[in-house]
């Protein structure tokens, strides 16, 4: 039976040797919320990701997807499941054009003479095109290449991509480190548009800015251990910044250079 | 505007309406680009402005002299077909973000492996040759299955393989032959119906006979035309050039190369099989070269231990004058014939004009840097806001 949440992570834990990378992390996401994954550098957020996405498998503690325990071998099996991850580098080639790599690795066949298989260039894109400009990016024209768009609108682009491609949930890595403030409301608009589309969504950063208007739930990450999960209502911006490692040590420079100045 | 362009019909379709016309209304950003910008986003432009260079040159120095005769014509466009065999492989996997430095040995190895089982084991011929071509192409996976497994660049692991192939055929040749040229095959081949009409001699004699009763080509004093017919290398090119500029420009494998070029670790998280296109480029460069090899002891009629040496070098040059990137994911198999044509007219034409044909060298050298600074300019062009 269809469980309240699509995305289950069940005490679990990522060792690489003698490295304890995750320990008994409990991470829970409902259908159709943005779920918030904050923590500074070197807390984890990186294996978190992976093993949501299928690269790494858990050393101990159960994934469930919709209610199902699942162990991944491949990133492929994770996308077969719905489950789409759009990294840093947002697996685009920048000389190639916008429709080539929104149809990258899937690209729409059609038979040319009725015989040979040629990639359906009209058909790539307009879909590209279209796809794009609900998503609020007006491509001048599909044939550009990606070198030639904002960061903000390339990222836009791969989660155009992931959603045309049927993800159902999205994991969104630190979407918003490298853009300025207009491309991050971009982003975070279109963050808003999946989330009215039935998409649930894992969203990392160590920016409560961005974080919390969008987020429905947070979890934060701490040096591989999880502070636990918060629900919006129950908790404020404040408190989320605090709790992460680096709020108390910028607190505590605010404290140190008001006490200066006073 | 687009940068791998499907072909040529979309670029004329696009220099005639620059800005569809219900882009405008909702988009103000669409602005029209002059014919000039989409030619610069063309990879094959510089090659192709090298070529017309090339030729207007060639042209003044050496109009008169027979070059642009018939029979010139064929003599460098035949030296333009060998190495754009093999250019067209090496653009490919250039593309893809690869070398292969051991074509040229593969020629000459190839060239062994063809002529020294008809002449010493009592093979036939048509067995040579498809053990040429399978043995060439099993060592082309090998090279790509080294280069994906170890990761390291396919320039050094291909480095090794120029130097191991070179001295096998070196071996084997005085092995068998007691020579560093095993000869004589030539007749063999000629003497087998099916190799000699695919490698061997000329094709299409009835047209060049046709056109000469016509009196539209010049004929001998015996009445044959001066050129009796086709060089089969040079159909052969033709057959590879379109087939792989076919594939590169309009299928999926295609845009697999470009992504396995463009960036390894995108077009693995987008689910391309990357190991498998980078080994299957290293086993179509090795067939091209074999093709060559084959071509080349047939054409001869025999085999020599220094067939085909610093052939990668002049294949990896054309393709960069066709204005394919050294670092991968931007190219063009188009670019890359010309960059072969300029080679073929400037090594023949050179002959033609009272040039020293010592500065034969000197001026391609000149082209290559050219052609990279353009490349480097397009590049830088094309990754930038504009």
């Amino acid at each position: 039976m269809a469980s309240e949440y699509i995305l289950e992570l069940d005490n679990v834990s990522k060792y690489f040797g003698t490295v304890i990378a995750l320990q008994d992390v409990t991470l829970r996401l409902r259908r159709g919320e943005v779920h918030c994954l904050l923590g500074d550098n070197g807390a984890g957020k990186s294996t978190l990701i992976k093993t949501l996405a299928g690269v790494h498998r858990p050393s101990t503690g159960d994934y469930r997807v919709e209610g199902e325990s699942v162990k991944f071998s491949s990133p492929r099996e994770a996308l077969d499941r719905g489950i789409a991850t759009v990294y840093q580098d947002l697996a685009l080639v920048p000389l190639m054009s916008v429709a080539r790599n929104f149809f990258a690795g899937r690209e729409p066949r059609r038979k040319l003479f009725g015989v040979i298989p040629v990639i359906d260039m009209s058909y790539a894109n307009e879909v590209a095109r279209e796809k794009l400009s609900e998503m609020g990016i007006n491509v001048r024209d599909a044939g550009q290449p990606v070198g030639t768009m904002s960061g903000g609108e390339r990222q836009c682009l791969a989660i155009a991509r992931a959603i045309h491609f049927g993800a159902k949930v999205l994991i969104l890595d630190e979407p918003t480190a490298a853009l300025g403030v207009k491309q991050s409301a971009n982003v975070l608009k279109l963050i808003h548009k999946a989330r009215k589309r039935g998409i649930s969504i894992i969203f990392i950063t160590h920016n409560v800015h961005h974080a919390y208007p969008i987020a429905d739930s947070f979890t934060l990450l701490n040096r591989g251990q999880s502070m636990g999960s918060f629900a919006k209502s129950d908790i404020t911006k404040e408190a989320v910044l605090e709790m992460m490692a680096g709020g108390t040590e910028i607190q505590s420079l605010v404290d140190e250079l008001e006490g200066r100045a006073a | 505007m687009s940068v791998i362009n499907e072909n040529v019909t979309a670029m004329i379709d696009r220099s005639r309406a620059p800005a569809p016309e219900k882009a405008a209304p909702d988009d103000e950003r669409v602005r029209r680009l002059s014919l000039w910008k989409i030619l610069l986003d063309r990879p094959d432009l510089g090659s192709i402005a090298g070529t017309v260079l090339v030729f207007a040159l060639f042209g003044i120095f050496a109009g008169d002299s027979g070059m642009f005769a018939l029979d010139g014509i064929i003599n460098w466009s035949q030296v333009a077909a060998y190495l754009g065999i093999i250019a067209v492989g090496a653009c490919l996997l250039m593309i893809a973000g690869e070398f292969d430095l051991s074509m040229g040995s593969m020629i000459g190895f190839a060239g062994v492996m063809v002529a020294v089982p008809p002449m010493y084991l009592g093979w036939p011929v048509w067995a040579s040759v498809l053990f040429a071509f399978a043995g060439s192409m099993a060592l082309g996976a090998l090279n790509g299955y080294l280069v994906v497994r170890t990761k390291l660049p396919s320039f050094i692991v291909t480095l090794a393989f120029m130097f191991i192939l070179r001295g096998l055929t070196l071996v084997l040749s005085t092995h068998f032959a007691n020579s560093t040229i095993v000869s004589g095959v030539g007749d063999k081949i000629g003497s087998d119906p099916v190799i000699a009409a695919l490698f061997q001699g000329t094709t299409g004699h009835w047209v060049f006979s046709g056109l000469a009763g016509m009196g539209l080509i010049d004929k001998l004093p015996s009445g044959e035309p001066v050129v009796g017919g086709l060089p089969k290398v040079l159909v052969w090119w033709l057959l590879l050039a379109i087939g792989a500029g076919f594939v590169l420009a309009r299928t999926r494998f295609g845009n697999w190369i470009f992504l396995v070029g463009g960036d390894s670790n995108a077009a693995k998280n987008v689910g391309v099989p990357v190991r498998r296109v980078k080994i299957s480029l290293f086993v179509l460069t090795a067939f091209c070269a074999c093709l060559f090899g084959v071509l080349q002891v047939s054409d001869v009629g025999s085999a020599a231990a220094d067939r085909g040496l610093q052939k990668e070098f002049e294949a990896i040059i054309a393709v960069v004058i066709g204005g394919t990137l050294l670092t991968g994911g931007f190219g063009s198999v188009l670019g890359a014939c010309f960059g072969a044509v300029i080679f073929g007219v400037v090594q023949i034409g050179i002959s033609y004009t009272n040039i020293d044909s010592d500065w034969y060298r000197v001026f391609l050298g000149g082209m290559l840097l050219l052609a990279v600074l353009f490349n480097h300019y397009i590049r830088s062009r094309a990754t930038a806001n504009k």
